[in-house]
């Protein structure tokens, strides 16, 4: 039945990484919910054991690692109820446009800071106005010289407060074309101009910092620009089946975790004299979500072997996000039923994972937006 | 029939109007987040005849019926779900009493709870999952001429600000039929014996706190026995009965109030160069929000009516309250789809409505225990 060839290195890794989250990071995860912020330091001991940027190239100072360990690691801090620490985001979705665009200035400068926690990275294309029409973005960045001045704001950035590293998608505004006019850029924190809004309050995922962020005549080194200039549309779009791949594997996990609580909690909990798991009804709900799961699962596993032999799994992706996300979010509505009184408070963990993953039908491309690719790929 | 009469539409239209005026949205965030009750609000909303609607005029309430309070409370609810549900938690379980109890009981309670100077208290639960009434361990030994309670109640509204509780316990032997033997008490707050802690924040709902309340040793006078001894059981199902209306209500209100929020935005936000509006799927979500809130209206409506013409439907009862509780959870997460990213900013409101769609659908039974009344109902017994 399984898709995916983890070998007994993954299988070590898995281990090492679960035992060193257990220890070093799931004490402090109530802390960090309650601050709504992960603290540097965390980031920083992931660095340290080897857990960030798993697919740099070694010659940036990455161990250069196949994908199937970007997997582990975030179902790993899946599993920890540790997404507060947005690795997956920082890795496998901002990193890789500095290893695939990056100059080799720009790779050496700040790759193997990415690596070992040292450099936090942001991915800021969504604006006030610019949700999933990213064409449609504002911000502007002016050639000068040997400067690029930055002038505009994104939101819902995550690591918002975070980061070192931001990449910016930004318009020339002397460019007409919408798409060929957007470029990206390679913003350091600390740049005069570049501030951070508030913090924004979520219903859920409140370790996590998302952000707005400002750029106010914000001048960077024109070596700053990654990839070509007017290439950042197709960047994005180029690097998007891995960020919903991401999306997807982060959503599974939780999936299968969910299940396994609510058995546990069905075989456990006596109702009437009759354990919960022994009403039929009960039997019913937790098969069908048993079925989702594994089907959600399937296709995953075969998107994820799609994207590791090159090919282009597009569709597939969009499926497996759009899917595994809706599904999650009416499983968690259901289960919580499942508790009576007990689904309301939030000494329940399962109340947390009801506010944090409401948003997965919506980061990193829409439903909605899912559904337009894949049936625009079906030639419609 | 299927209009309202000129009064209820001045009633409906008069809560609208109190909401409008005031609630505040910023006062909503901070109590909701903090846990606070809307003292003030409440107050005014006695005042003004809100609050006890459905109580006869003798006891401070406004001598109306139950789609008059239908009506209050999905207009408060509309304008805040939060604040709605706060004002619907301020008569939550003296119906116990408006319904069984003595005249002297009925006099004592329920003019301080219709002019907002009392919170009552349901302390029914047990367990961490409610439910399961008859298991109950409380017991109240009768001593003279009173009633001596001890016990510990699970997940009380209202737990720890309340001037009363009604308290399900044993009076009575356990026998062959578990509904033997149990009775509801009222037991005044400030009886000594009475400790509670707090069961922490909700998922919704946080505007009423939520405690777990321990009696222990609470003596109470004979008189405060509500209805008949050894009938608690069958008062209980009435009680949650007629509950479970108000609760569509609350419902329905919180799915008017989302789908109002989502017609502003996509009214307002343009992507692809079009009004979200005028975008077909768009449009499709917003012709299923308002057709499944039409459906919630009639059976709601519908439930309190019969109610009012002195029939009692626990049928039709849950049949509304699954259908509107659904519909506020439907609706709810289209709405925060439709705001993308904004709707899972606490600013933008349809996160809470959301969430306290889901803590009305958890109150007073959730999907499973509403079709096992339902199904009960219309299969009958089975040979």
């Amino acid at each position: 039945m399984n898709i995916l060839n983890y070998t007994e290195d993954h299988h070590r890794f898995r281990k090492t990484l679960a035992e060193f989250l257990q220890k070093e990071l799931v004490p402090q995860r109530d802390q960090w919910e309650e601050a709504h912020i992960v603290p540097k330091e965390a980031w920083k001991k992931m660095g340290a054991a080897g857990f960030l940027g798993t697919s740099v190239p070694e010659a940036y100072g990455g161990p250069g690692l196949d994908f199937l360990y970007s997997v582990i690691v975030s179902e790993e801090l899946g599993k920890a109820d540790l997404n507060g620490l947005a690795a997956g985001l920082h890795s496998d979705i901002v990193v890789p446009y500095i290893v695939s665009f990056g100059s080799e200035e720009q790779k050496k400068k700040y790759l193997p800071g990415c690596v070992s926690g040292d450099i936090v990275t942001a991915v800021a294309m969504t604006e006030p106005g610019a949700g999933s029409d990213v064409a449609s973005i504002e911000m502007t960045a002016e050639h000068e010289g040997d400067e690029v001045v930055l002038n505009g704001s994104k939101t819902f950035i995550s690591n918002g407060i975070n980061c070192d590293l931001v990449i910016v998608a930004a318009k020339d505004p002397g460019v007409e074309d919408r798409h060929k006019a957007v470029s990206l850029y390679l913003v350091e924190d600390g740049t005069p101009g570049f501030t951070r809004g508030r913090q924004l309050e979520k219903m859920g995922g409140y370790s996590q910092d998302t952000a707005e962020l400002f750029f106010s005549n914000c001048r960077i080194p024109k070596e700053n620009l990654l990839g070509e200039k007017g290439a950042g549309f197709i960047m994005l779009m180029q690097k998007l089946q891995q960020e919903r791949l991401v999306c997807a594997f982060m959503t599974v996990i939780v999936a299968e975790l969910i299940l396994e609580e609510v058995i546990n909690y069905c075989r456990a909990t006596e109702v009437d004299g009759k354990p919960l798991g022994k009403y039929q009804q009960v039997q019913f709900t937790i098969a069908e979500m048993a079925t989702e799961t594994r089907m959600n699962r399937a296709l995953l596993d075969a998107t994820i072997k799609g994207h590791m032999e090159g090919r282009d799994v597009i569709r597939e992706t969009m499926m497996s996000k759009y899917a595994s996300s809706e599904s999650l979010n009416q499983m968690i509505d259901r289960v919580l039923d499942l508790f009576g009184d007990y689904g309301l408070l939030e000494a329940n963990f399962l109340v947390k994972v009801f506010r944090d993953v409401r948003v997965i039908t919506i980061f990193a491309g829409t439903t909605e937006v899912m559904k337009t690719i894949i049936a625009k790929s079906l030639g419609l | 029939m299927f209009e309202l009469t000129k009064a209820q539409k001045q009633i409906q239209k008069a809560a609208a109007g109190f909401a409008k005026g005031e609630f505040d949205k910023e006062l909503a965030y901070e109590y909701e987040k903090n846990g606070r009750f809307p003292e003030s609000i409440w107050k005014q909303a006695a005042d003004l005849g809100f609050v006890g609607i459905h109580f006869p005029e003798k006891y401070s309430g406004g001598g109306m019926g139950m789609l008059e309070a239908v009506l209050v409370s999905e207009a408060f609810c509309r304008k805040d779900a939060s604040i709605g549900g706060a004002l619907a938690m301020s008569t939550f379980g003296s119906e116990s009493i408006l319904r069984f109890g003595s005249d002297h009981l009925k006099e004592t309670f329920l003019p301080p709870v219709a002019e907002g100077e009392m919170l009552p208290a349901a302390a029914f639960s047990e367990s961490q999952r409610g439910g399961n009434f008859t298991s109950i361990k409380t017991t109240a030994d009768r001593r003279k001429e009173e009633w001596v309670i001890s016990g510990l109640k699970m997940n009380v509204i209202n737990g720890q600000g309340a001037g009363f509780y009604i308290v399900l316990c044993r009076t009575g032997e356990e026998t062959e039929n578990s509904a033997d033997g149990i009775s509801m008490i009222v037991v005044e707050a400030d009886r000594p014996g009475i400790s509670t802690e707090a069961a922490g924040k909700k998922l919704g709902g946080n505007m009423t706190a939520t405690s777990h309340v321990s009696f222990d040793n609470v003596a109470v006078s004979a008189d405060n026995l509500v209805g008949v001894a050894g009938a608690g059981i069958a008062q209980l199902e009435t009680f949650l009965s007629e509950s479970r209306v108000l609760s569509a209500a609350q419902s329905l209100g919180t799915a008017l109030g989302s789908l109002d929020r989502a017609m502003d935005y996509i009214k307002e936000r343009v992507q692809f160069q079009r009004k979200l509006a005028a975008f077909q799927v768009t449009q499709h979500k917003i012709a299923d929000m308002a057709t499944k809130i039409e459906l919630a209206e009639l059976i709601t409506y519908k439930a309190a009516w019969t109610r009012d013409q002195g029939r009692m439907d626990h049928k039709l009862n849950s049949m509304a309250k699954l259908t509107a509780a659904r519909t506020a959870m439907e609706v709810g997460a289209q709405s925060i789809q439709l705001y993308g990213g904004y709707g899972y900013m606490t600013e933008y409101e349809v996160e809470r409505y959301y969430r306290e769609a889901k803590a009305a659908e958890l109150h007073l039974g959730a999907r499973d225990v509403q079709k096992d009344v339902i199904a009960r109902a219309v299969i009958g017994k089975i040979k």
